[in-house]
């Protein structure tokens, strides 16, 4: 049976990630269907989802308005393995402070149990690529680019640190989800997306 | 991945830092364009206060373009338009989560470094504010900060990447709200994309070295673009819009997302209205949404808008031939 894996199409950069997926796909020479999805309908159709970068204000406020935040929020519940890429990762949350403006009511779907700060390396001018290590999922060496990028302060005891990039968590694992502060999707390295297929995969054989 | 093309590895914007050893690229190519990858399907609003601002985020938009006056009411002053006051820009970067942006005349190197140096996410080099110098745009790769910059064809857009611009804009004809020209402008754009790209397939080299000559840029710049079939950065639609099907019309021909000008903070219904086109942006291909979107406004509401063949100052052509 072929698997599907979504990317959420409210806003952002979903045909990186579309792109980024299939690449994955070829590589690992599996049999995964990729599609962009918004309704509740094809949310609910999926085997696995990434939320995109985008604005975690604009995704979470839309993807509330049309439905898909209630069936999403079931799904990855229920175990559907999820990528939450920088505001992704936000969206996964249960709190979001950003680092100017403090505490922030956008709708969040509150499945990880970290305390994340947005816009925490500063403004677009502090934006990097830098490399980090995922070393507890078998990627030594990843190529980090961070636009104006978030970190995690602390995480629940439930939830794993996959990559610290000084002294700040920007990757962390809880099961079948992940969240990243960086974009693999605008790099040429699909090490990410890969591992994030494979769990797809063995989710469901 | 991003596509690249006319990337320089040497521009001054390009900062190495090292962080508590660790090594970091500032200003990258990847980074800069980047940015405008995450504004992909949304809408970024043009204001003038905190108020608007924060009306602007509520409904949705996904960047704020500050701005002395709208241009709409640029248009009636006459003058010269400069940059905003930075003050308000930097009360807007306090009371807002997502980016801020601004803007700076044409070819006005410090009014742009003045941006850079107030932290705005990224800095408009625009059409709107009277421009500094007819015949030069700034040399965009020396800034770390992105500058987005107006096309009204494949040439246009291709000269200004060429000067280092990591996103690009329809010009359409600002402060009108008349659409026609940013739809003129898009639907030109694509067809000199889909021409270059079949002389590409083609093989034709010898017209695709025309084509650059013609269009004043590198034979390099023109090559990788016919090899893509679509820009090497972000393409946005600005100038004229004004209602919900405007936007939705405009992410049916391939934009990536909507720049509002004055016809949000123009009207009569400014709330509702960004709303509503921040909705016709996202759900654009569910005509029922749309539908829905254009039924929150009230067109006795809307901007009156101009024609613009009687228009006294027609702001696309400024920097247009350069």
């Amino acid at each position: 049976m072929s698997l599907t894996v979504g990317v959420l199409s409210i806003q952002g950069d979903v045909q990186e990630n579309m792109l980024s997926s299939k690449s994955a796909i070829d590589e690992l020479g599996l049999d995964v269907d990729v599609v962009d999805v918004r309704t509740p309908e094809d949310i609910s159709q999926l085997d696995g989802l990434i939320i995109p970068g985008g604005e975690s204000t604009t995704i979470g406020q839309l993807s509330l308005v049309n439905g898909s935040l209630k069936i999403l929020k079931e799904k990855i519940q229920s175990g559907m393995p999820v990528l939450g890429i920088c505001a992704g990762m936000i969206m996964l949350s249960n709190t979001a402070n950003d680092k100017i403006i403090g505490k922030t009511d956008q709708p969040l779907l509150d499945i990880l149990d970290i305390k994340l700060e947005r816009n925490s390396f500063g403004r677009q001018k502090e934006s990097f690529e830098s490399d980090i290590s995922m070393d507890s999922i078998n990627i030594p060496k990843f190529h980090g680019v961070f636009i104006r990028a978030p970190s995690v302060s602390d995480v629940g005891s439930d939830v794993e640190v996959l990559s610290k990039f000084n002294e700040r968590i920007v990757a962390v694992k809880k099961g079948n989800v992940i969240g990243t502060a960086f974009h693999p999707e605008l790099t040429e390295d699909t090490a990410l997306h890969k591992y994030f297929i494979n769990l797809v995969n063995k989710s469901k054989n | 991945m991003l596509p690249l093309s006319g990337e320089r590895l040497d521009a001054k914007g390009i900062v190495s830092d090292k962080l508590n050893s660790i090594d970091t690229l500032r200003g990258s190519s990847t980074v800069k364009r980047g940015f405008a990858h995450m504004l992909k399907n949304g809408v970024v609003m043009d204001v003038t206060t905190v108020e608007q601002a924060q009306i602007a985020e509520e409904a949705g938009a996904v960047s704020v373009m500050v701005l002395d006056k709208l241009p709409s009411e640029v248009r009636k002053a006459g003058g010269v338009a400069r940059t905003a006051s930075i003050r308000i820009i930097e009360d807007i970067m306090d009371s807002v989560t997502i980016p801020v942006m601004a803007k700076c005349r044409i070819g006005h190197v410090n009014e742009a470094l003045v941006l850079q140096e107030t932290d705005v996410d990224m800095i408009d080099e625009s059409e709107v504010l009277t421009p500094a110098d007819e015949l030069r745009h700034i040399w965009k790769w020396d800034f770390t900060t992105p500058v987005v910059n107006g096309a009204r064809s494949l040439a246009e857009a291709l000269r200004r990447i060429e000067e280092g611009a990591s996103m690009i804009r329809t010009k359409g004809e600002p402060g009108t709200g008349n659409v026609a020209e940013a739809i003129k402008h898009i639907k030109k754009v694509n067809d000199e994309l889909r021409t270059i790209k079949s002389i590409y397939d083609s093989g034709d080299n010898q017209e695709l070295v025309r084509m650059s000559r013609e269009f004043k840029v590198s034979y390099d710049i023109v090559e990788q673009t016919a090899k893509l079939g679509r820009l090497p950065v972000v393409n946005f639609a600005a100038g004229g819009i004004a209602t919900p099907a405007d936007a939705a019309y405009l992410m049916s021909l391939g934009c990536d997302g909507i720049f509002v000008g004055s016809g949000i903070f123009n009207s009569d219904d400014a709330k509702e209205r960004a709303r509503a086109i921040v909705l016709a942006t996202t759900f654009w291909n569910e005509s029922d949404k749309v539908k829905e979107a254009q039924k929150m406004i009230d067109e006795r509401q809307s901007m009156i808008g101009l024609d613009v063949n009687t228009l006294e100052l027609r702001m696309q052509d400024r920097g247009g031939s350069a």
